[in-house]
């Protein structure tokens, strides 16, 4: 080959590769311009801004080094703040999985009908917040609500009033938690119940395993998995509730039933507080990274043994 | 043997039943409140059967609140936000695994370290940023707040990493060049990651409340969930004209719902599964 037709190979080959990298570009720069400037810089800059004491207004930012931090920890408002979004999480995670694995096996069953009650369990989880907050909140009312009624109708003479007790708000919104969100879940689960091998069943079957025992040494092993995960996806959006608290208390009665999100919300938006709101959003974000990061693990750890 | 069966049937559906019943009441309750007069809604003892109805409440309702224009707002939004979601995605989703270029995975690494960073925790700088750009307030800057989600690139990767390259390389000595693959190959193959990126953006954006309370002031721009809430607080003890408004702000997504619910279940499966 002669020395001139090496440059023209060359030359083409080089102009391939600037024209792939163009084209690489091309594709992936209408969405990474985007995330770059509303995703990307907004996160880098809210670890910035935490350490920083500014209102929003003219006057530049003053570094202020951890100050954020104490004072966030040394206010009552953010410790309760973060025990209530504990206890909401206590409160609601269990009993939604259980019930929406309950609902996903009952339903995983051949029987007739079926769809319609998977509308009816999923229903709530589409509803709109606002309306669904609306109806809960008068379901609860403390005086003539239908829920009360009904409790001193089978003898409770006594019963919580709710969304205006400090004691019984933060239940009464995890129960309409539960409600709303099983369903959902019931979903994730059945997908995980039709990818269970029949042969199994029918296996333990011969071996003479009733149904229940069916159920618990077939059923519940396979779905470990699955319910890891909805464990790990249903913590983490406890921890960012946000709106069913707003919708239905407003944070109250006092600070009962004030989150994580709610206190970031009001610091940041109400007294623009952009320092100490952003100090609470990296506590948030830390607590997240952590259950993040024991999924990681324990994906490994499926990934390994299945 | 059959008759344990039967037995077992009956209890299963008996339950099913009791339990679906108590999931829907909350539903039957706004429906039966919203045709009573305001201050029968909560009268002793309970009407499970109202005795005269007011369908004039939804009249009422009607004349109070625009819900005609929220309704178009959060149309608006959703519509905006999801078509620019999907064509982003899948367009940086054929770049991510179909093209070769540097930076391709340092870049995808930048998706990967904010991917479980949830909005909460970047919403106000991102609101700071929004403001700046005189878009506070505007539908504009709703939809690009949240039009690009590293979930979005992520899901459809995941689907267009299953296509066999043999299948572009193919194309390629055939003559199309890179855009006519995206095109005429890999788009059409995606269409399933695609429904279900498309539920789970719609889903979220129509039912969106914490976006809108802090983007959205003026009163002609809210959506739908913030209209109802600005209705609650403005009409509190008006218990029959408020449960109206809700009834109302459900019908558009029951409506949906129902005519999709297919896609809804297979889209939460598909993403649930992932994750």
């Amino acid at each position: 080959m002669s020395n001139e037709s090496k440059n023209v190979l060359a030359a083409s080959k080089r102009r391939r590769f600037i024209r792939n990298q163009m084209i690489g570009y091309g594709f992936i720069l209408p969405n990474l311009i985007g995330y770059t400037v509303f995703v990307f810089i907004p996160v880098v800059f809210s670890f910035v801004l935490s350490v920083m004491s500014w209102d929003g207004s003219q006057r530049p930012m003053e570094f202020v080094g951890l100050a954020n931090f104490i004072d966030v920890f040394g206010d009552k408002v953010f410790v309760g703040a973060l025990k209530h979004t504990i206890s909401y999480a206590l409160m609601t995670v269990l009993p939604t999985l259980v019930l929406a694995l309950l609902l996903a096996v009952l339903l995983n069953s051949k029987i007739k009908g079926v769809s319609i009650f998977r509308v009816a369990f999923y229903f709530p989880y589409i509803a709109s917040i606002v309306a669904v907050g609306a109806v809960w909140n008068m379901l609860f009312q403390p005086d003539f609500g239908p829920i009360n009624e009904f409790l001193k109708f089978i003898g409770i003479s006594n019963p919580p009033r709710w969304v205006v007790d400090k004691n019984w708000a933060m239940v009464a919104v995890s129960i309409v938690s539960v409600w709303k969100y099983m369903g959902y879940y019931m979903i994730v689960y059945l997908a995980a119940l039709q990818g269970i091998s029949t042969s199994l069943y029918e296996a333990a079957g011969i071996d003479g395993a009733n149904s229940w025992q069916k159920l618990w040494y077939i059923t519940v092993p396979m779905l470990t998995p699955t319910t890891f995960f909805v464990l790990i996806m249903l913590t983490i959006q406890c921890f960012k509730v946000f709106d069913l608290v707003y919708v239905m208390t407003g944070g109250g009665p006092g600070n009962a039933t004030k989150t994580l999100v709610n206190y970031i919300y009001e610091k940041a938006f109400t007294s623009w507080e952009f320092g100490p709101a952003s100090a609470a959003a990296i506590v948030l974000f830390a607590i997240v990274l952590v259950i993040t990061l024991i999924q990681f693990s324990g994906e490994k750890k499926w990934s390994k043994d299945m | 043997m059959e008759q344990k069966r039967k037995v077992t049937k009956l209890v299963l559906y008996s339950f099913l039943i009791v339990l679906s019943l108590f999931m829907l009441v909350p539903f039957y309750w706004m429906v039966i409140s919203s045709l009573k007069l305001n201050k029968d809604v909560f009268s002793i003892p309970m009407r499970w059967w109202p005795e005269t109805l007011h369908p004039e409440n939804y009249q009422i309702i009607w004349q109070k609140l625009p819900l005609v224009t929220f309704f178009l707002n959060t149309a608006k939004l959703t519509i905006c936000t999801t078509v620019i979601q999907l064509c982003t995605s899948c367009f940086a989703a054929y770049g991510f695994t179909k093209c070769h270029f540097k930076g391709r995975d340092t870049i995808f690494l930048m998706y990967v370290t904010t991917i479980a960073v949830p909005w909460q925790v970047y919403m106000v700088p991102q609101f700071i940023l929004v403001s700046k750009m005189g878009l506070n307030d505007t539908h504009l800057g709703l939809v690009l707040m949240q039009a690009f989600s590293a979930f979005g690139v992520f899901l459809i990767r995941q689907f267009y990493i299953s296509i066999p390259d043999e299948l572009c390389e193919a194309a390629r000595i055939d003559g199309l060049n890179e855009f006519g693959i995206f095109r005429k190959i890999i788009f059409p193959l995606g269409k399933p990651a695609m429904a279900t990126l498309t539920i789970f953006t719609f889903t979220n954006v129509w039912n969106d409340f914490m976006g809108p309370l802090i983007y959205l002031k003026t009163k002609e721009l809210k959506t739908v969930q913030l209209g109802i809430r600005m209705f609650i607080s403005q009409f509190g003890a008006d218990y029959a004209w408020i449960m109206a408004a809700s009834v109302c702000s459900l019908i558009p997504v029951v409506i949906v719902f129902l005519s999709c619910q297919k896609f809804f279940v297979e889209g939460v499966a598909a993403s649930g599964i992932k994750g």
